[in-house]
């Protein structure tokens, strides 16, 4: 290559465009009462109407269609008072059918858009991505390929299907294409895949896990002369299953075109594979002979048309914007902006929000689950989240607010909660990790270290205050550091005419 | 509605994965035409007054709980598929697709 991506986006700019896909988190299918459960043995899952047996007939599921309206509204959308499902005709074993229940030019949703924010050279910049359409179609069975020496199609013997997936709701998120972004385009790309799982995740009408396939992003890109004002032919990169893959996959994507049309090639529309491993793609069905899915309207099937009573409804069920969540509870923690990051990179704003809500301290909340509770689950390698509730760690720090645990015997207590030893109460009864709090036993000891260093202890009568840490450190020995230090000093200091 | 082509005809039969022998493509483009020109009397009534329909009831919002109900088992599933192997149908290898 001669063009690396700096000089790529120097001569070319980019016009993105990002269709999603998004399987419902719904008990059942999206025609059929057949569960939708991941990781199923194979076709333990399906019935007449998802295997498409003569004579089965489809019904809407209610929930799907209410979830497809949530995203809709989350997403600025306007909903339509009437919309179809439609066939839409291919053969390929991956739909027992031979065409997938989807919708054409009727979407439940249409006109929307998502601002996303990025960090540019010249701080943080909000582009506007417009949103087409949210449609409703169902999601296709799973083909393995057997033989060849790839996994691959191309020299396969036969393939096998299974089709527990097929017939799973899924919602399909297409963007008018994106113009603008420059050389962000990867960013902009990765921020608004990154904001549409927040929302569906706040939405709760998804699993929204890319290495699962229950979000997946297609990403299209062209190129044309900066300036130019041109739209060049674009490609279609399928199978992106990480956030860091979307950005990656449009990096690669772009230096790869840009190389092209550096050397007076052209680009072909197709589709592209990408490859995890080397971040580049590979070409897969070329699109030169244009689809023809040979849509009409499904006749099993009466049309959607929500009344604006069910819309309204919908729309008051609607939660926080995540983005603007985030902005609120920054300000209320008052956090840095590079410790907020890390909390959500951690994925840990969620329960610190929750563990605040239980009374916990919020400075102490923040810095317990990204600190020890982090620590544990990376030695576990596990989510912070599955060690401990938020609830015990609430009750751990309002213990340590109290003085009844110092952070060191906290590390115990969160140390053997993680354990299995119990709750917070049960560990540090067992360990018997209280805070040796009360005043006449730790006068005990701080007599015996006074008598044990008179020297010292003269010292600090006739004014030498540090002095006092060598016998902050004998007390602290004598009762095997289950003392609060500062409260240690404090009865030293007193005890010897200094506090 | 324009004549149906030879050329449409071609088209169809290879979207519909149906081989088809030159005889073949000439009779069917003459047979499809007949049918379509039957079919093209609905247009006469189809004035602007009367709405496009995709289902014979006027009915609309019929939707279901979402509820799961008991699936086939996995034999019952499989048992009208012609090939099958470790628990899946088994179909023949797929070209000039990804
Ligand atoms: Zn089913």
């Amino acid at each position: 290559m001669t063009l690396d991506y700096k000089s790529a986006t120097e001569k070319f700019e980019p016009t993105l465009g990002l269709e999603v896909h998004v399987e419902l988190n719904t008990n059942s299918k999206m025609f059929c009462s057949c569960a939708t459960e991941f990781g199923a043995s194979p076709n333990t899952q399906t019935c007449p109407v998802c295997l498409g047996l003569p004579g089965a007939l489809p019904v809407v599921n209610g929930k799907a269609i209410e979830s497809t309206i949530l995203i809709g509204l989350a997403l600025n959308c306007s909903i339509a008072p009437y919309s179809r499902f439609a066939r839409k005709n291919y053969f390929y074993p991956d739909m027992p059918k031979n065409f997938q229940t989807s919708q054409y030019d009727e979407p439940i949703c249409v006109d929307g858009y998502l601002d996303v924010e990025i960090e540019t050279e010249d701080g943080p910049k909000t582009f506007r991505v417009d949103i087409e359409r949210v449609h409703m179609e169902e999601d296709t069975g799973k083909s393995l390929h057997v033989g060849g020496a790839t996994g691959r199609i191309h020299g396969a013997e036969y393939s096998l299907l299974d089709y527990n997936r097929a017939g799973i709701p899924l919602v399909e998120i297409v963007t008018r294409i994106i113009p603008g972004t420059g050389k962000y385009a990867p960013q902009v790309a990765r921020a608004y895949v990154t904001q549409l799982r927040d929302i569906l995740r706040a939405l709760g009408v998804s699993d929204v896990k890319m290495e699962q396939g229950s979000l997946r992003c297609d990403a299209n890109v062209s190129l044309a002369p900066i300036g130019s004002g041109i739209l060049g032919t674009r490609s279609e990169t399928k199978n992106v299953n990480s956030l860091r893959s979307v950005e990656r996959a449009l990096t690669g994507e772009i230096e790869r075109q840009a190389n092209r049309l550096e050397a007076g090639e052209r680009i072909i529309q197709e589709t592209r594979h990408f490859l995890e491993e080397s971040g580049l793609t590979r070409p897969g069905r070329s699109k030169e002979q244009a689809e023809d899915y040979r849509y009409f309207p499904e006749p099993d099937l009466v049309p959607v048309t929500p009344d604006a009573k069910w819309i309204e409804e919908l729309r008051a069920k609607l939660p926080e914007n995540p983005a603007d969540r985030r902005k609120r509870l920054q300000k209320e923690w008052n956090v840095p902006d590079a410790e907020m990051t890390s909390l959500i990179n951690a994925e840990l704003m969620d329960v610190v929000e929750e563990t605040i809500k239980l009374g916990a301290e919020p400075t102490r909340a923040r810095t317990w689950w990204l600190g020890e509770i982090s620590r544990l689950a990376n030695e576990k390698e596990v989510a912070p989240t599955s060690l401990i509730t938020t609830a015990f760690v609430a009750e751990i720090i309002a213990l340590i607010s109290s003085g009844d645990l110092t952070d060191k015997l906290a590390r115990q207590v969160v140390e053997g909660v993680v354990s299995g030893e119990g709750s917070p109460a049960e560990v540090i009864e067992k360990r018997g990790l209280k805070v040796v709090s009360d005043d006449s036993a730790l006068m005990v000891a701080i007599e015996a270290a006074i008598a044990a260093q008179p020297d010292t202890a003269e010292r600090i009568r006739g004014g030498n205050i540090p002095a006092v840490g060598a016998l902050i450190g004998a007390v602290m020995k004598a009762t095997g550091g289950q003392a609060d230090a500062a409260k240690v000093r404090e009865l030293l200091l007193r005890h010897l005419g200094q506090g | 509605m324009a004549a149906i082509s030879r050329d449409d005809v071609a088209h169809l039969a290879k979207l519909a994965r149906v081989e088809m022998t030159p005889d073949e493509l000439d009779h069917m483009a003459v047979e499809l035409e007949q049918i379509l020109g039957a079919v093209k009397r609905v247009q006469e009534v189809a004035t602007a007054d009367i709405p496009p329909t995709s289902h014979p009831l006027s009915m609309s919002n019929i939707f279901r709980d979402d509820v799961v109900k008991p699936s086939l088992t996995n034999e019952e599933a499989l048992s009208g598929a012609p090939a099958k192997a470790e628990d899946r149908f088994k179909v023949p290898q797929i070209l000039g697709e990804e």
